[in-house]
């Protein structure tokens, strides 16, 4: 099913033409990344509210292989730098995730908590983690997600834009991982 | 015990104390360390977990970034490093016509639509070659028939900052290794794949990315930045390092270098001047970057235990004194992330310009009032330390924000100079005088 919705994307994006709305242009996306900013695909990152100017650059990285995941790499491929704008600035109007309905265990939260803190996410992310310009949004985004990215910052498979995140991910363990991850996509 | 502790800190902080701070009281910092850049800690609330990095929470983590950053402060809090678009500005769209020159000269665009434009080195037949550090390219900017191309030389290069050039040969420093490409000039429009000369260097990204540059004994240098913002080096960061063109014969010269993105040889005395950029959060106003000169093999330049040639560091200072290490010649500004500097020898510019150093200043993020993101010109003493630092090139800081950022500067055989721009992906060109290709005046 993941495959095939992958593969239908590819298709749309890529036969889209830049007159068609950019409603419809980015409704192939949609479908994996969720239609309100809240992603329900495993592993798929929630958009909403994500600032254009990290969507722009996460987005070119795509395109130019820098940042390496192929069904990404591929939808990108044949946009052109005002599309790349088209999107990230889309992207930017939806609305941001929610948090689940449930509260989460408080013994992980509080220590996920004092780990955000600890190693002063808010440096860059701000005190709610809702980021700023090129410092994406982390709060409310998908666990599973989160922890995949943290981990590939941790051991570099995943090169960042600059060197930030590998710098802030090297003292960090991965049990630590597990809770920050916790904690950040349940945080009201 | 905390109150007692709370007033030197923010004394410390208060800039009318500063220059005092500075020029004598080491001993008076050292005797408050690592506190010395934090603000009181604030309460926490019933609950809560402890904030990190006070007395009830003692640590961040040995190596993080952040160390020094004052919790619950929020004007710390609004800092973050600036990280530039990804998509060359048009050449329409750079900001040329706000950019500031002295009386007499001129500036304008030399090539554009280079994504994150970063060091350059001038070919013997005149191509500039240019180098990038967050997408993976080398790019070439070739004179053909009286016009300029941008030419992609090189991809899926890993941070290829460094760019040097030597009898034919480009060499080309990534994150972790150097390569070659010989005969380049000759090949500009299908050159083969770099080939390595060098690669045990280490993997680390933080100050990861490199300047190279070839020295006047034939010999090419290459640097290893110090692995984070303040932290220790081992044996193989924090250094300067020398090779043969094969990459044989390697030798650490210098160490105690955090992070160096541009060197140069002075034309008279061939010592090898380098920019260091001075480490974060640890205040507003010091550690200044630094100018630094190499005055015999050995020497270590403090880092990370002697800032700016005169604070014994609050993490690492403590039995250290900075008369153990080799002073800079001079200072650079506060965070202000010099970078590119080069002696001008040509011939264009006014007298007063010879054997002064330019240098690149890509501009302060750790800072509330943003330095730098300008050039300058520092001129020499004639024992070698610094004697002034002029502005020459501004206008990039427009209402505390970047319009642009400088990285490199070269100088052309006709004395002109290049400038180049990460930010919008840039190089433009300085000349002095009536120029029949000068933009504006």
């Amino acid at each position: 099913m993941r495959k095939t919705t992958t593969a239908l994307a590819y298709a749309l994006i890529a036969t889209s033409v830049s007159a068609e709305p950019i409603e419809q242009r980015i409704a192939p996306c949609l479908a994996c990344h969720g239609e309100k900013g809240q992603s329900e695909t495993e592993n798929t990152p929630s958009l909403g509210a994500q600032h254009a100017p990290y969507s722009l650059i996460q987005l070119f990285m795509f395109r130019e292989k820098l940042r390496v995941v192929e069904p990404m790499n591929e939808v990108t491929k044949a946009l052109t730098d005002d599309d790349l704008r088209l999107f990230s600035d889309f992207i930017a109007k939806m609305p941001k995730p929610e948090p689940p309905g449930e509260n989460g265990d408080p013994a992980r939260m509080q220590r996920g908590q004092a780990l955000v803190q600890q190693h002063r996410c808010d440096s860059c992310h701000n005190g709610d983690l809702s980021g700023k310009e090129n410092v994406p949004r982390i709060a409310n985004q998908r666990e599973d997600y989160l922890a995949k990215t943290l981990g590939e910052y941790k051991d570099n498979s995943r090169h960042g834009y600059d060197a930030s995140m590998a710098d802030v991910m090297a003292p960090i363990s991965p049990e630590q991982i597990a809770d920050l991850a916790y904690y950040i996509a349940r945080m009201r | 015990m905390m109150n007692y502790l709370t007033v030197p800190r923010s004394v410390l902080l208060s800039g009318a104390f500063l220059s005092a701070f500075i020029l004598g009281a080491a001993a008076q910092q050292a005797a408050d360390p690592p506190a010395a850049a934090q603000a009181p800690a604030p309460a926490p609330a019933a609950g809560a977990p402890p904030p990190a990095g006070t007395a009830a929470s003692p640590s961040l983590p040995p190596g993080s970034p952040l160390i020094g950053r004052p919790a619950g402060n929020d004007a710390a809090a609004k800092l973050a490093p600036i990280a530039p678009p990804p998509i060359p500005a048009a050449p329409d769209k750079l900001p040329t016509a706000k950019l500031k020159v002295p009386a007499g000269f001129n500036i304008e665009v030399y090539a554009a639509g280079m994504a994150n434009a970063r060091s350059l080195a001038l070919g013997d037949k005149g191509t500039v070659f240019v180098g990038s550090r967050l997408v993976d390219k080398v790019y070439a900017i070739v004179n053909k028939d009286g016009k300029r191309e941008v030419k992609v030389l090189a991809s899926g290069l890993y941070r290829p900052n460094g760019v040097a050039f030597k009898d034919g040969t480009l060499y080309i420093a990534e994150l972790s290794k150097i390569s070659k490409i010989e005969k380049i000039e000759d090949n500009l429009d299908n050159p083969p794949k770099p080939t390595v000369i060098f690669d045990k260097l280490p993997k680390d990204e933080p100050h990861g990315w490199k300047f190279i540059a070839i020295g006047p004994d034939n010999k090419l240098y290459a640097p290893v930045g110090q692995p984070g913002n303040n932290v220790l080096n081992d044996d193989e960061h924090g250094l300067i390092r020398r090779m043969n063109f094969d990459g044989s014969g390697a030798e650490v010269i210098v160490r105690g270098v955090r992070h160096t993105v541009g060197f140069d040889w002075h034309p008279e005395t061939k010592q090898l001047y380098f920019t260091d950029n001075g480490r974060d959060w640890m205040s507003e106003d010091v550690p200044e970057d630094e100018l630094n000169r190499i005055t015999k093999v050995g020497e270590h330049f403090g880092a990370p235990f002697c800032l700016q040639g005169n604070i014994v560091d609050p993490e690492f200072g403590w039995g250290k004194s900075c008369s153990e290490y080799t002073a800079p010649a001079g200072l650079l500004g506060p965070h202000a992330a010099a970078l590119g500097m080069r002696f001008y020898t040509g011939n264009m510019f006014p007298k007063a310009y010879r054997n002064v150093a330019i240098i690149a200043r890509h501009g302060s993020w750790n800072r509330s009032k943003k330095v730098g993101g300008d050039v300058v010109i520092a001129k020499l003493n004639k024992d070698g330390t610094m004697k002034s630092l002029e502005p020459f090139l501004t206008g990039f800081l427009e209402d505390n924000k970047y319009i642009g950022r400088p990285v490199d500067v070269l100088p052309m055989k006709d004395g002109s100079l290049l400038v180049s721009d990460d930010y919008n992906g840039a190089v433009y060109r300085i000349t002095y005088g009536k120029q029949k290709t000068a933009g504006k005046s």
